[in-house]
């Protein structure tokens, strides 16, 4: 947090200073009035009592001054922190590796960075403005007793400590119940999310009321502990109002008998009785940011942990060429994958070649590993064992980007970006040409969602939203093949088409005349038949390898699963 | 009040859901002024005992002591009263919310699924959840604040005007200057405020869609270039945070400041009156008058705040009520009779159903399904393939024509009995967060562990069960939490094999699992569909060629109907589907 003040260091010295400065003025306010109603009315001087309503008035304005001058210094540290703060976070996660996203998760990432960073800014705002002036403003109307009279101020003391007493004692006992106010809130905020998002089933097997009778047990449980944590809440306004007052009481007691001894006026007991006046507002508003910077400083420590996260990706490879005289575009060797946290490896002892222009085709079950193989090859993760090698080099010695840049990936999960699709397609390649990209939607039978969305131009929503889930597909493949990769690898990314559409995809893919070295993972025995070579994975090992023909001699799961989707008579 | 409250209707549902509360909330109103009259009743105590200060050995300590003792009553009896007042607006806060909390549920349970389809549900929940306490906390609150504000302006200019005319009206002309003041800041920051809100919401979306699909980013290495865009928008957002921070921060210092010049004008003129007065006006009322100097500017300062509030809470109970009063389904007959030995027997009868006046969806459909028979819809993505569910299982109702179930037409029965008739394997594999037990014994939570296991095991969901931690009692999160998206599935299926009902819905129930595992569910489906009237749709041809009927559907329409040979032969648009699954065998 440090790191990111001291960029604003002036901000952070000057605002606390004038806010300070502004308390010492409403400090002096008391004085002058005892000596309006000492000097002034006493002595019968209505010139002192003119000359002191100008002071007072000249209090006023120096103290607008620099309260102004804090407020505008703690706004520019504050969000120049959160906007320094969300560029450091944006940047971080950007440079995490594909398993310290996993484990973050994206809901979380996008959290810290929005309300996490609001929390933390709005808590360096408060903190710059009162933390200073709220302590000396009790702490001054202390020492301004202690000027007045060692005896009365005494009561201060006793009323200041006891005040703080209860206001510490309130908030500790409260802050842990306003934290299962929370949690419970979130079991209502959960309960209505299922009762929408689940309304088919619920309804389908008929659970309505037994679902409304759980959201009412949780909803009277939030009430109850509401009700349980104000009435602790509810003791703070009557009892810091009663110790006040009570040391009021005692302070005009003593007040009176030291003015009959003659050690005290009339004037200063009143300045007495207002600097405990200002203390009580002082020490609500001090309650206040307690919990202001309490909570900020919690967002804070949530954006810190993921600030120091440290990429679990050494990503210090600088080769940028493939090594000489090596055949394969892609090799296996030995390749063995745990996931950090997975309860064993997704893939043993892998090995392969894949020649350049070569299609290779990848089967298997759910969890066999099919989409890890996909993975390593752009170095999503890194092997736990053996070597992936792409052009004969070792991928980790690659600098990603330029390894990244060779190879066309298509995920599962078809996404686009706001914007308009030529916008899109250009992250395949930046500087694409119309004819390029047009190229690149012909072979991945885009042209028709580019016709029906009214061509290049047209804009997408988030997530491309206004496309449906098969012109996604096919828009993302367009985009891999913008870039005319080297390696293309599509991750069971055809699966919203139907066939006809996907076989002619994978025709206009066969045809492509820079001849890339092609991937396709699919649980479609059909889609992947005619490749040169087919891979069948279960359970994270490569248990048959070689093509159609000869893995349905050799390979039962491969056959298994082809008479699965064809029978028996339809496999002429 | 009208102008705060919005229209008269708004206000009279929230009467009518404080209504209940009515004598509590009396009971803090009358709590609250006698709170403010006390409270207001100390600085007059103070001052009178400061008058009987007067000098050394001009001290009446035997008219002190009993204004102590008044000072001490109304400071014990201020306090109590305060206390009680908080615990009952508490009360009357968290009970409204949660009776209306209630009653939005109990509201969302019967709304049509037309409603929950064509509402984001995000939006919904903020309204149940957001909405419902900002209007109970701004309602409450916002209407205590203004009435003990009022109550206190009231009071402490009645008490002015019996001690001091002139300086009463010093005091009143110059505090309403906070008020513009406050006013005057407040419409120029708005600007601020939505420029801020709205560089906000951009840099959300952005960092939605970034963050969230990081790995397509760095996929294709365009971590700079995303970070350069998100650059241009944190400047933007940099700068007009700064604007509207500051500026709204300007508005308490200059309130600040107007009331220290207040202070300050009745120092100076009760100083001045007191030294005209010849004893009419004591020092002891200025140092009253001075305490209410502070206390009568700040229900002002408050103003503007709690008008907001208000404001903001009269909102956010439009946005609850709309909900409350969305149209809800209609209700069954009241002499809708349950079926009775269901055979599964199902006809469509010129059915006619679009989601929107504009797009007419289906039209003029017939089918007969006897007992027993399986009925497959086939077609492309998106050509409304779940449309056909939505109608069987009565989510939407036709516009025209009617579906039968066993003969009656199904409006005339009553939903629960009509659904229960259906077991229902959805695309959408819903789970809801509990054990995977409640969730296997969501159809019938009577059903022993044995039944449960052997559902279980049909659906070849055992196995993966056992190997989870705490097996059948393993909690699974919101969304179905760690469990791929093929073993929810698996739980779908295994939730329906547990209650097997005399028809099945099979929506895609197999798209995401392995063909491997589908092999092994393919023999429990077949199981489970003897004798039972199956609807089943599926991408693959081969889940569904022993399908009795086919329906063919295409941008919406069922475009063929017929068995598979008989489909066929027809050479039509499912001959092509079909066909298409073979052509890639030319690679």
């Amino acid at each position: 947090m440090l790191k990111y003040l001291s960029r604003y260091k002036r901000e952070c010295v000057c605002a606390p200073l004038f806010k300070m400065l502004e308390a010492v003025f409403d400090l002096l306010v008391p004085l002058v009035v005892a000596s309006i109603i000492d000097a002034g009315i006493g002595a019968g001087s209505a010139g002192h009592v003119w000359r002191m309503g100008g002071v007072l008035i000249l209090l006023g304005v120096v103290g607008l001054a620099s309260a102004i001058t804090a407020q505008y210094f703690a706004a520019r540290a504050a969000t120049g922190f959160a906007a320094d703060v969300r560029h450091d976070l944006f940047r971080h996660l950007a440079s995490l590796s594909f398993s310290d996203m996993d484990r973050l998760g994206a809901s979380t990432m996008i959290t810290r960075m929005t309300s996490d960073v609001n929390q933390a800014q709005t808590g360096v705002n408060m903190t710059l403005r009162l933390f200073l002036r709220s302590p000396v403003v009790v702490l001054g109307a202390m020492i301004m007793a202690f000027a007045i009279d060692v005896r009365c101020a005494l009561i201060f003391v006793t009323a200041i400590a006891l005040l703080f007493a209860v206001v510490i004692a309130i908030m500790a006992i409260n802050i842990p119940m306003m934290k299962g106010v929370q949690r419970q809130l979130e079991e209502v905020l959960g309960a209505t999310r299922d009762n929408l998002s689940g309304a088919r089933v619920i309804r389908a097997f008929r659970r309505e009321d037994a679902e409304y009778d759980a959201f009412v047990a949780r909803n009277r449980a939030l009430a109850a502990r509401q009700r349980r944590a104000g009435g602790v809440s509810a003791l703070m306004n009557p009892l810091t109002y009663a110790v006040v007052n009570a040391a009021v009481i005692l302070l005009v007691r003593r007040g009176a008998i030291r003015v009959e001894l003659g050690i005290l006026t009339r004037g200063q007991v009143v300045a007495l009785y207002n600097y405990m006046s200002q203390i009580l507002v002082e020490l609500i508003k001090l309650a206040n940011l307690t919990v202001t910077m309490n909570k900020g400083w919690a967002s804070w420590k949530r954006v810190e942990d993921v600030l120091n996260l440290e990429p679990a990706m050494d990503e210090s490879g600088r080769a940028t060429e493939a090594a000489p005289g090596i055949a394969a575009a892609v090799t296996f060797d030995h390749a063995t994958l745990t996931y950090p946290g997975g309860a064993g490896p997704a893939l043993t002892d892998v090995s392969f070649a894949a020649m350049p222009g070569q299609t290779v085709g990848i089967i298997g079950g759910t969890g066999s590993g099919k989409s890890s193989v996909a993975g390593l090859i752009p170095r999503f993760y890194d092997v736990t064992g053996g070597r992936v090698l792409v052009k004969g080099r070792d991928v980790r010695e690659y600098a990603p980007e330029a390894l990244r840049s060779m190879i066309g990936m298509v995920l599962q999960r078809a996404v686009l970006f706001k914007g308009t699709i030529r916008d899109n397609l250009r992250w395949g390649k930046p500087d694409a040409t119309e004819d390029e990209l047009l190229a690149a939607a012909k072979a991945a039978q885009a042209l028709d969602v580019l016709e029906a969305k009214g061509g290049l131009d047209a804009m997408l929503e988030q997530g491309g939203g206004n496309l449906s889930g098969g012109q996604r597909q096919r828009l993302t493949i367009a985009r891999a093949l913008v870039r005319r990769p080297e390696i293309l690898i599509l991750d069971d990314s055809a699966s919203a088409l139907d066939m006809a559409t996907d076989a002619r995809l994978r025709q206009a893919i066969a045809e492509l005349d820079y001849r890339p070295t092609v991937f396709i993972i699919s649980q479609r025995t059909a889609s992947i038949m005619g490749a040169d070579v087919i891979l069948v994975l279960d359970e994270g090992r490569l248990v048959g390898k070689g093509t159609h023909a000869e893995l349905l001699e050799t390979c039962d799961i491969y056959r298994e699963i082809y008479e699965s989707q064809f029978r028996k008579e339809d496999a002429r | 009040m009208k102008g705060i409250l919005g229209n008269a209707g708004t206000l009279r549902k929230v009467l009518d859901h404080i209504g209940r509360y009515r004598w509590l909330v009396l009971l803090s109103l009358v709590l609250a002024a006698g709170t403010v009259l006390l409270t207001l009743a100390v600085p007059i105590l103070v001052g009178r005992a400061i008058d009987q200060i007067v000098g050394a050995g001009q001290v009446r300590f035997d008219r002190i002591l009993p204004i102590l003792g008044q000072i001490a009553a109304c400071v014990a009896a201020t306090a109590l009263m305060q206390w009680v007042m908080n615990v009952v607006n508490n009360r009357v806060t968290f009970d409204v919310v949660r009776d209306i909390r209630e009653e939005a549920m109990a509201r969302i349970e019967i709304l049509p699924l037309s409603y929950l389809d064509s509402h984001p549900h995000g939006d919904i929940v903020s309204r149940v959840v957001a909405d419902a306490d900002a209007f109970a906390d701004g309602l409450l609150m916002g209407f205590t604040q203004l009435f003990t504000g009022a109550l206190t302006i009231l009071f402490t200019l009645g008490f002015m005007f019996t001690q001091n005319d002139w300086i009463t009206l010093v005091v009143v002309c110059v505090t309403p200057l906070s008020l513009f003041v406050a006013r005057f800041i407040a419409t120029r920051t708005h600007a601020m405020f939505a420029r801020q809100a709205e560089t906000r919401g951009e840099q959300t979306a952005f960092i939605d869609e970034m963050v969230g699909n990081l790995k397509v980013v760095k996929a294709y290495g365009r971590e700079a270039a995303a970070l350069e865009s998100f650059d241009g928008i944190n400047e933007r957002l940099r700068d007009c945070a700064m604007k509207a921070t500051f500026f709204s921060s300007i508005t308490n210092p200059a309130t600040r400041f107007v009331n220290s010049v207040v202070y300050a004008l009745v120092a100076l003129a009760g100083a001045l009156a007191v030294m005209a007065s010849g004893g009419a006006m004591t020092v002891g009322a200025l140092t009253a008058f001075l305490a209410y100097a502070n206390q009568y500017t700040k229900p002002f300062n408050e103003i503007s705040g709690v008008v907001t509030e208000l404001q903001n809470a009269v909102t956010c109970a439009e946005r609850l009520f709309e909900l409350i009063e969305a149209e809800p389904q209609a209700p069954d007959a009241p002499d809708a009779q349950p079926l009775a030995n269901v055979e599964g027997r199902v006809e469509m009868d010129d059915v006619c159903f679009s989601y929107t006046r504009d797009r007419r969806l289906i039209e003029h459909f017939s089918l007969k399904v006897a007992p027993g028979q399986r009925v497959a819809i086939v077609g492309p993505t998106g050509c409304g393939k779940t449309t056909l569910i939505n109608l069987l299982m009565r989510f939407y109702d036709p516009d025209g024509g009617v579906i039968r179930v066993e003969g009656r037409d199904s409006l005339s029965i009553p939903r629960k009995s009509l659904r229960a008739a259906y077991g229902m394997v959805l695309q959408d594999t819903w789970l809801k967060p509990g054990t995977i037990r409640e969730n296997l014994a969501m159809g019938n939570p009577d059903a022993t562990e044995d039944e449960i296991v052997a559902a279980a095991k049909a659906a070849h969901a055992h196995g993966f069960i056992r190997r989870l931690p705490q097996g059948y009692d393993t909690v699974i999160g919101e969304d179905g939490g760690m469990l791929s998206q093929g073993q929810k599935q698996l739980l779908c299926i295994a939730r329906v094999m547990l209650i097997l009902p005399p028809m099945l819905i099979l929506d895609e129930a197999t798209s995401s699992i392995d063909t491997r595992t589908e092999l092994k569910i393919q023999s429990a489906f077949t199981r489970m569909m003897q004798g039972r009237t199956s609807f089943i749709v599926a991408h693959r041809l081969s889940t569904i060629r022993e399908a009795d009927v086919i329906l063919v559907m295409r941008d919406g329409h069922i475009v063929e109907q017929g068995s598979h040979d008989e489909l066929l032969a027809r050479n039509g648009f499912y001959a092509e589907l079909y066909n298409s699954q073979f052509a890639g065998v030319a690679i």
